[in-house]
C-alpha cells in the first residue's frame, strides 16, 4: 500500500534542484529562504520569496510537498526577520515549515493553529519526553530525530509518541547533538544556531607547506596530509588531531551517512520519512540520489531486498557509516 | 549580582569530589552552586552516595544549592533519573535539557522551589525568554557563544518579566555533545566499556591540531574549548547590562580564589580583582571570544 511506503525527503538549494528532485520521485522535498532562518545559508543557494512560491506550485502539481525550513534560532532583536520567513512560507503554500526554536515554535503555534510545525532536528528532541513537550506545547505533528540514537532507541520512542518520526538516511553526517554545537563559532565566529552555516568556507585556508597540503578552519589546522593525496574539505568535528601519543580523527573520520541497508529496520521501529541531506549538492548528485532511494522505498514496502550496488555507486571513493544508529558507533 | 558555581563537568575521583564541594561550602564567597551529573550518566553512581552530604554543607554555609539535569538524555534510565528530579523536595531544578519541561511549571513539580534554564539549552531570543518565564523559570543561564548585543537585548527583556540572566564567565567553554565518547574512542574503547578512562584528565584532554596549536578539550561526550572564558574584567559592563547573575564552572587547582576574586569584582573591592586569580590551575589562556570577539577562540 502506497501509505505504507517510507517517505522520501529530498534536499534543494535551488529553484533547479527542487524541480530535479520532484521529477525524481522525491515524496517531499524541504528547501529554504536566502538568508539567515535556514541552516543551509550558503552563498549562492536557497530560494528568493517568489522563487519559493513557484517552486512549491511545480511541486504540487506533482503531488509532492514542500518543507521549508526555519531552523537557526532567531538573533535577539531581530526575531521578525524569522517571524515573516514563518508567515511567507505558509502563505506561499508551504505543507509545513521546519522550526527549532522555542520562541518560534511559540509564535507559528499561535498565528498559524491549523498549519504543520515540524520539528528540526537543530531542536535535538532526543527522548520521548524531549518530543511530547514539543507536541502537547506547540502542536508538532513530525519530529526529525537527532542523529544520536540507535535504531532501537528509535522504535521505543515511536511507542511513547504520536508525532511522526523523520530521520537521516543519506549524506552529511553530524557527530555531535545538533542544534547544541558551537565549535564552528569557537573557531570562526559563525555558528549553525545563530547563522545557519558551519566551518564555513569564507574563513578555509588551503597551503602548500613542503610536501603537505594544509587545510585550515579559521586558522586551526584541520587536515595536513602529503600534497598527492586531496585534501578533505576541513570541517571541524571531521579534522586530524593529537592528543598525547594520539594522533588521528578523535571526533570522527571523514565520513558520510548511508543508513540505506537499515531501511527495513528503520520501517519496523515505525519510523515515517527518511531525510536524504545535501541541500548544498548539485542537481546531478540530488537527481541520482533521490532515483535510488525511491527505488529502494518502493522496494522496502514490497518486501524486496534493497537495492545495494545503486546505492553505493553514490558514495563512490568515500567512507560511509551507518553512525548512531548502531550502538557501536559510541 | 549573584555568583553561581556551575555543575563540575568533569570526572574527579570521589574523594576530591567531596573535597571540592566541602571547601566551596565553607570558603568560596557565592550565592548558588550547581551540583550534579550533567556529562554523562555513567559517572553519577560513583559519587551519588556523596551528594546529600555536600548539599547539606553547602546549605548549612547558607548557599542556595541547585540540582542539575543530564545535558543529553536517551537512555530509559536517564529519563527516569530526570524525571525524579522533580520528585525531590526542597531544591530548585536546573533545566539542561528539555525533557525535563514536560513537566517543569505544569504542577508536577509541586514539591519543588522553582526551575531554573541552563547554559545547554537554546535561549536565543526574547520569544524563547519569555517562554521560559511564563512557565515560570526563575533565571536562565545564556548560551555561552552568545555575543554581547545578544546578551543585553535579553537582559532588556527578562527585567519587566522578573526573570534572572546569568552569563557563563569563567572557565573552559562548553561547546558540543555527543552520542559517541570521544576519550573511549581515543583510548581504542567505546562508551559502553569506558572504564571511566576521562578521570585521567580533571580539567579535560587537551586536543591539539597537527601543527600542535592547543584548540580543545575533550570531556568524555562533551567537548569544550581550550582557552578558559573569563570576564572578571567585564563585571562592570555585564551588571549595567542587566546581568543578574555570572557562572564559574568548576576547575582544578584554587577554584576558591577565583570565587573570591569574582566577588571582590562583583562588590567593587580592590583595585584590581583580576589580579586575585590564582595563578593557574592548569595552564589555560584566558579568552572573551565569544562575549566580545570576532570568534570563541579569539
Amino acid at each position: 500500500m502506497a501509505t505504507e511506503r517510507l517517505e522520501i525527503v529530498c534536499p534543494a538549494g535551488t529553484p533547479a534542484a527542487l524541480r530535479t528532485a520532484v521529477d525524481a520521485g522525491a515524496d517531499s522535498v524541504y528547501c529554504g529562504f536566502n538568508d539567515e532562518t535556514n541552516a543551509r545559508n550558503f552563498p549562492g543557494l536557497n530560494f528568493s520569496r517568489a522563487e519559493m512560491a513557484v517552486g512549491i506550485a511545480y511541486a504540487a502539481a506533482r503531488g509532492v510537498k514542500v518543507l521549508v525550513a526555519i531552523n537557526t534560532f532567531p538573533r535577539a532583536g531581530s526575531e521578525a526577520l524569522w517571524h515573516r520567513a514563518v508567515d511567507d512560507a505558509l502563505a506561499c503554500g508551504a505543507h509545513a515549515v521546519i522550526l527549532a526554536d522555542i520562541g518560534l515554535l511559540a509564535y507559528a503555534a499561535e498565528r498559524h493553529p491549523d498549519r504543520r510545525l515540524h520539528l528540526s532536528v537543530q531542536a535535538a528532541a532526543s527522548n520521548a519526553d524531549a518530543i511530547n513537550f514539543y507536541a502537547e506545547t506547540f502542536g508538532i505533528r513530525r519530529v526529525v530525530l537527532p542523529r544520536v540514537l540507535t535504531v532501537e532507541e528509535i522504535a521505543a520512542i515511536n511507542r511513547e509518541i504520536d508525532v511522526e518520526t523523520e530521520v537521516f538516511i543519506f549524506g552529511g553526517l553530524c557527530v555531535m547533538a545538533e542544534g547544541r554545537c558551537s565549535l564552528s563559532s569557537y573557531a570562526t565566529g559563525r555558528s549553525p544556531n545563530m547563522h545557519g552555516v558551519c566551518s564555513p568556507a569564507s574563513h578555509v585556508a588551503y597551503a602548500e607547506e613542503g610536501e603537505d597540503l594544509v587545510a585550515r578552519l579559521g586558522g586551526f589546522t584541520i587536515h595536513r596530509v602529503p600534497k598527492a593525496v586531496a585534501a578533505p574539505y576541513p570541517t571541524l568535528c571531521k579534522g586530524c588531531f593529537q592528543t598525547g601519543d594520539y594522533r588521528g580523527h578523535i571526533f570522527e573520520d571523514p565520513v558520510s551517512l548511508d543508513a540505506a541497508t537499515l531501511m527495513p529496520q528503520l520501517a519496523r521501529a515505525g519510523v515515517r520519512a527518511l531525510k536524504i541531506e545535501g541541500r548544498q549538492r548539485s542537481r546531478a548528485y540530488v537527481e541520482q540520489v533521490v532515483r535510488a532511494f525511491r527505488r529502494a522505498s518502493e522496494a522496502e514496502a514490497a518486501g524486496q531486498p534493497i537495492p545495494k550496488s545503486e546505492l553505493w555507486r553514490l558514495t563512490e571513493g568515500q567512507q560511509t557509516t551507518a553512525g548512531a544508529y548502531r550502538k557501536t558507533w559510541r | 549580582m549573584e555568583l553561581t558555581v556551575g555543575p563540575l563537568l568533569f570526572h574527579w575521583a570521589t574523594d576530591a569530589w567531596s573535597d571540592f564541594y566541602a571547601r566551596l561550602a565553607d570558603e568560596a564567597p557565592v550565592d548558588r552552586v550547581v551540583i550534579g551529573e550533567s556529562v554523562c550518566s555513567k559517572r553519577l553512581p560513583l559519587y551519588a552516595d556523596r551528594i546529600t552530604e555536600a548539599v547539606e554543607r553547602l546549605e548549612r554555609a547558607g548557599k542556595t544549592v541547585v540540582l542539575t539535569s543530564l545535558a543529553l538524555v536517551t537512555l530509559p534510565r536517564e529519563r527516569r533519573a530526570a524525571a525524579g528530579l522533580f520528585a525531590q523536595t526542597g531544591h530548585e531544578v536546573e533545566i539542561d535539557d528539555l525533557t525535563l519541561m514536560r513537566w517543569a511549571g505544569k504542577g508536577d513539580d509541586a514539591h519543588c522551589p522553582g526551575f531554573s534554564i541552563g547554559p545547554l539549552v537554546n535561549v536565543y531570543n526574547e520569544s524563547t525568554l519569555r517562554f521560559f518565564a511564563a512557565r515560570g523559570a526563575r533565571s536562565v543561564c545564556l548560551p555561552p557563544e552568545l555575543p554581547f548585543a545578544s546578551v543585553a537585548s535579553l537582559a532588556a527583556a527578562a527585567q519587566p518579566l522578573g526573570i534572572g540572566v546569568e552569563v557563563f564567565a569563567f572557565g573552559r567553554v562548553p561547546l558540543a555533545l555527543s552520542a559517541r565518547c570521544y576519550h573511549a574512542r581515543v583510548h581504542g574503547r567505546t562508551k559502553d566499556s569506558c572504564q571511566f578512562v576521562c578521570d585521567r584528565d580533571p580539567d579535560g584532554m587537551v586536543v591539539r591540531t597537527l601543527d600542535g596549536q592547543d584548540f580543545l578539550a575533550v570531556n568524555g561526550v562533551q567537548t569544550l574549548s581550550y582557552n578558559c572564558c573569563n570576564l572578571i574584567d567585564d563585571v562592570g559592563t555585564l551588571r549595567q547590562a542587566g546581568v543578574t547573575a555570572l557562572r564559574l564552572s568548576p576547575h582544578s587547582g584554587d577554584f576558591v580564589s577565583v570565587c573570591r576574586a569574582f566577588r571582590s569584582a562583583i562588590d567593587g573591592q580592590g583595585d584590581d580583582p583580576a589580579a586575585l586569580l590564582p595563578g593557574h590551575i592548569p595552564a589555560m589562556p584566558y579568552s572573551r571570544g565569544f562575549m566580545f570577539g570576532a570568534t570563541g577562540a579569539e
